[in-house]
């Protein structure tokens, strides 16, 4: 039987060109695919594109990244956490395309769904519409947003099976749901690899058609960006 | 008196129906959650996959998986769930959402806002409010009348890049009530101790006295 499961990152990244665009799951630290993060960036692998919804903080998650200067341009909705991103973008280091959240989820979902464009209203009258097509339904302008898919996409999830149905926990499911479908080739960590059957199949949120590479990540650090709590 | 950011926030809760769901942005809109009623029933969004949004967590409740779209660690309500960003951007732009309300820094008398960007100096990006903007059935603006240098940031058009064209419904600021008709701006409440005159001169546009002006109550 052919099989999706790999021991680590550095295994499940083998074959990543450089030049690739990567989609990764996670918001803000939330749900991002730590392991595999660390492995790109040990690998050396250059001159990415990739889209993420965030872009990490300086010392964690896609800012690892940016520190070694593996990526040439970002897609993001949200770059406010990270003052390294805003300094390569204002010196012209790192090219980066700011795209609306909604948009950029939908652009994934699409990617994975076969269609390869779609109106949507949001950002039209802004740079973000600036030279797409616009079209008028029921007196309404819409912008045309084209699909993303990704040589690979990262996703990050609280449990897996070996066919790679995954489950995701609380917030942390986020963009990854979309960025698994997105992917050309979709790499999985999960806190814990399970055997096929031991989930529910009524459990499952991302089905495992969407995954071809599946590994047990380990030391999660699972960084929290601002913890509040009640007084 | 002008208002401080919580009775900005407190007015805005006023504006919050019983049965309504919500999106409060960051900054002054957060603390709206504070204000509401708890005799009706809201469903708090936030726009990173959760619908039913609780207070900030115990010290022992803190979940690292379990965060706001501002990042900072929260609680579930009683009837909360969880999806992914499509499906809540599907609410969002699918006109699901009753309420939007978010920070600017300027918004102009057609009901456009601009928040994300200053052109060469800051590029912190849009996150959702584009399509929140964009989507929600009514969007208000919380935020100071001028900003620190005195400035007005009710104009008769935004001189910064857009966030959306003609969206906002209202804005609650330290001064007034602002609502955006089609004839431009109106007041229509006054911040206590604050003149006519004085909010004429804060604002960087036309300002129609509505004729049912009256002071902001909190009662």
């Amino acid at each position: 039987m052919l099989s999706k499961v790999y021991n680590n990152a550095e295994e499940a990244i083998r074959g990543i060109q450089n030049g690739s665009t990567l989609v990764l799951g996670g918001f803000g630290l939330c749900g991002i695919p730590e392991n595999s993060i660390s492995a790109l960036q040990k690998s050396g692998v250059n001159n990415l594109t990739c889209v993420s919804n965030n872009a990490g903080v300086d010392d964690f998650g896609l800012g690892l990244l940016l520190q070694t200067k593996q990526i040439k341009k970002m897609l993001s909705s949200y770059v406010g956490e990270n003052d390294l991103f805003e300094k390569q973008y204002l010196s012209g280091e790192l090219e980066v395309e700011l795209v609306p959240q909604g948009t950029l989820a939908e652009r994934m979902r699409a990617g994975g769904a076969g269609i390869p464009a779609f109106y949507t209203p949001t950002g039209v009258g802004t740079l973000v519409a600036k030279d797409k097509e616009t079209k008028e339904f029921d007196g309404k302008t819409y912008v045309l947003e084209k699909a993303i898919i990704g040589d690979y996409a990262f996703v990050k999830a609280w449990k897996g099976d070996k066919f790679g149905n995954l489950v995701f926990r609380k917030t942390a499911r986020n963009f990854n749901p979309v960025c698994a479908m997105a992917g050309k080739i979709t790499i999985a960590e999960v806190e814990e690899l399970v055997e096929i059957g031991e989930i529910d199949p009524d459990h499952v949120h991302t089905p495992g058609v969407f995954v071809q590479r599946i590994f047990q990540g380990s030391n999660y650090e699972k960084r929290i960006e601002q913890k509040t709590v009640s007084q | 008196m002008a208002l401080d950011r919580n009775q900005i926030a407190q007015r805005i809760s006023q504006e919050v129906e019983d049965g309504f769901v919500v999106n409060l942005g960051i900054g002054i809109p957060t603390l709206v959650a504070n204000f509401i009623p708890k005799d009706k029933f809201v469903m708090l969004q936030s726009e990173n996959g959760l619908l039913g949004m609780g207070p900030f967590p115990s010290e022992a409740g803190i979940d690292a998986d379990l965060i706001n779209a501002g990042k900072q660690t929260i609680t579930t309500a009683a009837g909360a769930s969880f999806f992914s960003s499509a499906d809540s951007f599907a609410m969002i732009r699918g006109g699901h959402v009753n309420l939007s309300v978010l920070g600017a820094m300027q918004v102009d008398q057609k009901g456009s806002i601009a928040n994300w960007m200053i052109p060469g100096k800051m590029v912190k990006g849009m996150g959702g409010a584009m399509d929140l903007v964009a989507g929600a059935r009514r969007v208000i603006v919380a935020m100071t009348h001028t900003d620190k240098k005195g400035n007005p940031k009710l104009l008769s058009e935004c001189n910064l890049p857009l966030t959306g064209i003609n969206c906002v419904n209202r804005i609650v600021t330290n001064m007034a009530v602002m609502e955006v008709t089609t004839k431009g701006f109106e007041l229509i409440e006054l911040a206590p101790g604050v003149t006519e005159a004085e909010v004429i001169e804060a604002t960087g546009a036309q300002v129609i006295i509505s004729s049912k002006l009256k002071e902001i109550s909190f009662s």
